[in-house]
């Protein structure tokens, strides 16, 4: 032990180098004054590869194995281990920003082509190649509303049923921008159009509203809020996820200036809330997107050819005046999600979308069967997910559920939340015992 | 649905795309949707205003995507590719066994869960913090930031929670002009305005400009060190008095940490805010792009303010637990959930392969590996002693075009154009990963593209899966999906 065992040098090697150099030893080469100095004790003792992963299978292994029913806007999705296997090529895995595209054009005509199912899915013609997350994502849509002409204000509306995360995140990129953030009300789980058209006025930079919401409902009147936000000189951001567009109507259909959401529910699975910002707009706000955008083009020899585009926007050219702060983004997120999407091809995708809506309609339906159940809560359509009410204190309920197995969202005191993918629906006829027990 | 239609697939040709097809090099794939797409029409139990008509994607076998997409790698340069010396990105190679332990079933979790029920991952996560921690010398992490430049955006958000806890408005950050673009425009985004601080002749911060821009109004100096030049700041706690003295705090730039790692520590400099990122640091790999993760780290009074929620040990006996709390002042979060968690991992697993000695030895390699590499190049290296990165000038040549001309030699460039301090900057960090003898392939490259003529240069590169690719154009006329192409 001692050396780092990714660092290839012999004892023979370093002396040689150290000769060609000119130095006597390692730390003649460190400029570093005596008073900064640090003697190196970390107390962090080195292990084998072996060490770390028996230690690191012990450690995760606290993990208690439950079977989750959680969404709120991560989800479970099966990844085929296609996905798996192409992504984890190195030469895609260990590359950097596309910076050389000439010899980067695999990746750049990956994200291109991601990019392109995303245009596909949203029917907005510009789809950035990854943010952070959706939360981030909003937090964007919000900074580039102030920067074009079409809106004016300083007011985002948001749902007041919302992931508090995402709520949060959105506040910090508010607050540096000047801009308040207030939620509108819900009427049964869905937009209550009427109070928000009463308190929206031209202060109104930003409308925001979800489908499905954060409570898997579908929501119905997304016209109706699309034109609160255009009577007002309000841009309209809704927000969704891939896997709900390749059934619900296009947003750029609906009115959406931008979608935002969490691109992650394809490729990734249950990764911690590791996510996958999507950001899709008009073409008219295309020099003020954030992020990276990858571009067809042609190379000298008047072959198609890949590169990324627009780069004055960034921060790396334009600095304290870049549309966003981001360079390190989710590219290879948005490898996996594009593999993801082509695998399961048009069929796979809207056959994976309409189970989310029936099999939740379908598991609703035993839940409300529960005695002290009631379920869906909101008298709506559903997507994956859908809240119940419970004459047992809802908190009491979710930790009694929690000891038989099963992780559901407490919403409150008296409601839960529901989330089932089809990596969890073989788990529906327990979890329904399990909830006539503690119910 | 509707049986397989042929498609662009169906007839090899010219019209169509052939998947026997390898005669080309790996220079050419057809797009997913020239192969093959279908639409297929939607009918779910939704109401008919919600829901589309019909979808329109690529329709292929797996077996066609597999060869698709192994064809894409192939035109895809990595780390495993050959040398990545591209300056201050770190592009050193990263363990494969990070990858499976990120990939264990019992890491695939989801975020909401009860703590009580994931005590693993907050183990995990406590223990990086630790380590962290311990290397920065810093006194609480967070590992919420997922990337360097949040980790920036979180450092200067805290910076103005703490300025108005105090009851101080302070607007300005303070940034040298040599920094990374990110500094200026995460301070930005946060609502500070950004004072640019110009670099000393001997390339380190000047401090009679940094006299002068210091004032009421300073809330933050942001230092790269080693700076994007590799040089040390040797007057850095000078610097960190004057900026303490005057009421601001100090922010450290974690780009560059690998160059001191065991060496030097941060908050030892006089540091109260850092990021480090992972990916560079810690060899989790770049992905293309990402993710990475930037945590960041603070000195004890500014811990209350760290995004929410934390993690921390709970008194008791036997195993120790852990719980999530919400700091007292927070500035809440950075991210919808607890960040680049399967990123994290990997750091944590690095880490504790290497411990201290290995550290401290990646370190040293890599700055040996800098040193010994700008010793062999004809090019002037204008600044010094530099540590894990140098930046090269090429002088009557351009940098990027020289760039270009080094594809061909079989090797990935350095960053270029940038710093602006050196003229036409080839910024170059070979890591520590690079045995002797592919510093002496890559000198040789840099080498053999300094005696060229400027014909030669600008018309590469020649042997690369695309030739130089018309950036003006692409960004003139702006073809951004492949609907976009059949326009």
């Amino acid at each position: 032990m001692g050396d780092s065992p990714y660092a290839p040098h012999t004892p023979t090697e370093t002396r040689e180098m150290l000769d060609a150099i000119g130095v006597d030893s390692q730390e003649d080469l460190f400029d570093i004054p005596d008073q900064v100095r640090f003697d190196g004790q970390f107390d962090i003792g080195a292990r084998s590869e072996r060490g770390v992963r028996a230690e690191f299978e012990t450690t995760l292994g606290r993990n208690t194995d439950i079977v989750e029913l959680l969404g709120r806007g991560h989800y479970d999705h099966y990844v085929p281990s296609i996905v798996d296997h192409l992504a984890d090529r190195q030469e895609f895995l260990t590359s950097y920003t596309q910076y050389q595209p000439e010899v980067a054009q695999g990746f750049l005509q990956a994200l291109f082509e991601y990019q392109s199912m995303l245009v596909e899915l949203t029917g907005l013609p510009v789809a950035n190649c990854s943010l952070y997350d959706a939360a981030t994502a909003l937090g964007e849509a919000a900074t580039l509303a102030t920067r074009v002409r079409d809106a004016s204000g300083s007011r985002v509306l948001v749902p007041a049923q919302m992931q508090a995360g995402k709520r949060r995140v959105l506040e910090n990129y508010a607050s540096g921008t000047d801009l308040t953030v207030e939620p509108y009300p819900m009427d049964d789980g869905a937009v209550d159009t009427a109070t928000l058209a009463e308190i929206a006025d031209e202060e109104v930079l930003l409308v925001y509203a979800e489908s499905p919401t954060v409570r898997g409902v579908v929501e119905e009147s997304l016209p109706t809020v699309a034109g609160v936000a255009a009577g007002n000189d309000a841009l309209f951001c809704l927000g969704s996820d891939p896997v709900a567009l390749a059934v619900l109507e296009e947003p750029a259909a609906l009115g959406a200036d931008i979608v935002i959401g969490d691109a992650a529910s394809l490729g990734l699975g249950a990764a911690g809330g590791m996510g996958l910002g999507l950001f899709a707009t008009r073409e008219s706000f295309l020099r003020q997107v954030p992020g990276r955008l990858v571009g067809a083009g042609e190379d000298e020899s008047g072959r198609r050819a890949y590169t990324l585009t627009l780069q004055t926007r960034e921060q790396h050219i334009r600095r304290e005046r870049a549309t966003s702060n981001i360079c390190t983004n989710q590219a290879w997120v948005a490898l996996r999600a594009a593999i993801h999407a082509a695998t399961l091809g048009p069929d796979g995708l809207v056959e994976l979308a309409t189970d989310c809506v029936t099999r939740t309609g379908a598991v609703a339906e035993r839940v409300d069967d529960v005695p002290g159940v009631e379920a869906p809560v909101h008298d709506r359509h559903h997507f994956r997910e859908f809240a119940a009410r419970t004459d047992e204190p809802a908190r009491a309920v979710a930790a009694d559920l929690a000891d038989h197995g099963f992780a559901v969202h407490a919403l409150d005191d008296d409601h839960l939340q529901v989330c089932v993918t089809e990596t969890s629906a073989d788990a529906v006829d327990e979890f329904v015992d399990a909830l006539e027990v503690v119910a | 649905m509707s049986d397989d239609e042929p498609g662009n697939g169906g007839a090899p040709g010219a019209d169509g795309y052939d998947q026997a097809r390898y005669t080309d090099g790996d220079r050419y794939e057809p797009l997913l949707s020239e192969k093959r797409s279908r639409e297929v029409d939607v009918e779910t139990p939704l109401p008919d205003a919600v829901t589309r008509d019909s979808l329109e994607l690529p329709a292929l076998s797996e077996p066609e995507l597999s060869r698709h997409y192994t064809r894409l790698s192939q035109m895809n340069y990595g780390v495993e590719s050959g040398p990545f010396p591209l300056g201050s990105c770190t592009m050193k190679y990263n363990p494969s066994f990070t990858e499976d332990i990120a990939g264990l079933p019992d890491a695939a979790i989801h975020p909401d869960r009860d703590p009580e029920t994931m005590q693993g991952t907050l183990a995990v996560l406590a223990q990086l913090s630790d380590y962290l921690a311990q290397i920065g010398g810093m006194d609480g992490v967070t590992l919420q930031p997922p990337a360097g430049a949040a980790g920036e955006y979180t450092g200067t958000m805290i910076t103005r929670a703490y300025h108005e806890e105090n009851g101080e408005d302070r607007s300005e950050v303070l940034v040298p002009d040599s920094a990374h673009g990110t500094n200026f425009a995460s301070a930005a985004l946060a609502g500070f305005d950004v004072v640019e601080l110009p670099s000393g002749d001997d390339g380190r911060v000047d401090i009679d400009a940094l006299e002068g821009a210091l004032g009421d109004d300073t809330a933050l100096l942001m230092l790269t060190n080693p700076n994007t030049l590799g040089l040390f700041e040797r007057d850095i706690v000078d610097i960190a008095r004057m900026v303490h003295e005057a009421g601001g705090l100090l922010y450290y730039d974690g780009a560059n940490l690998n160059a001191l790692l065991g060496r030097a520590r941060p908050g030892d400099m006089g540091f109260d805010i850092m990021h480090y990122n992972v990916h560079k640091t810690f060899a989790t790999p770049h992905g293309g792009g990402g993710p990475g993760a930037g945590p960041v780290g603070v000195v004890e009074k500014l811990e209350p303010f760290l995004p929410a929620p934390r993690v921390r040990a709970v008194d008791g006996e036997g195993e120790p637990a852990y719980e999530l709390f919400e700091p007292e002042q927070t500035i809440g979060k950075v991210h919808g959930f607890l960040g680049n968690w399967q990123v994290l991992v990997k750091a944590g697993a690095y880490i504790a392969r290497l411990g201290d000695e290995g550290l401290a030895d990646a370190g040293a390699k890599a700055v040996l590996n800098a040193n010994y590499l700008a010793e062999q190049l004809d090019y002037e290296v204008p600044f010094g002693p530099f540590h894990h990165e140098f930046v090269a000038s090429a002088g009557e040549q351009d940098a990027a075009d020289v760039a270009k001309r080094m594809l061909d030699y079989g090797v990935h460039p350095p960053t270029t154009k940038w710093p602006e301090t050196v003229e036409e900057a080839l910024m170059t960090e070979p890591t520590e990963g690079e045995n002797r003898r592919t510093l002496d392939q890559l000198a040789a490259a840099f080498n053999a593209v300094a005696g060229e003529d400027e014909t030669t240069v600008a018309s590469a590169p020649r042997r690369t899966a695309a030739r130089r690719i018309d950036q003006v154009d692409a960004a003139r006329h702006p073809r951004l999906s492949w609907h976009a192409l059949d326009e």
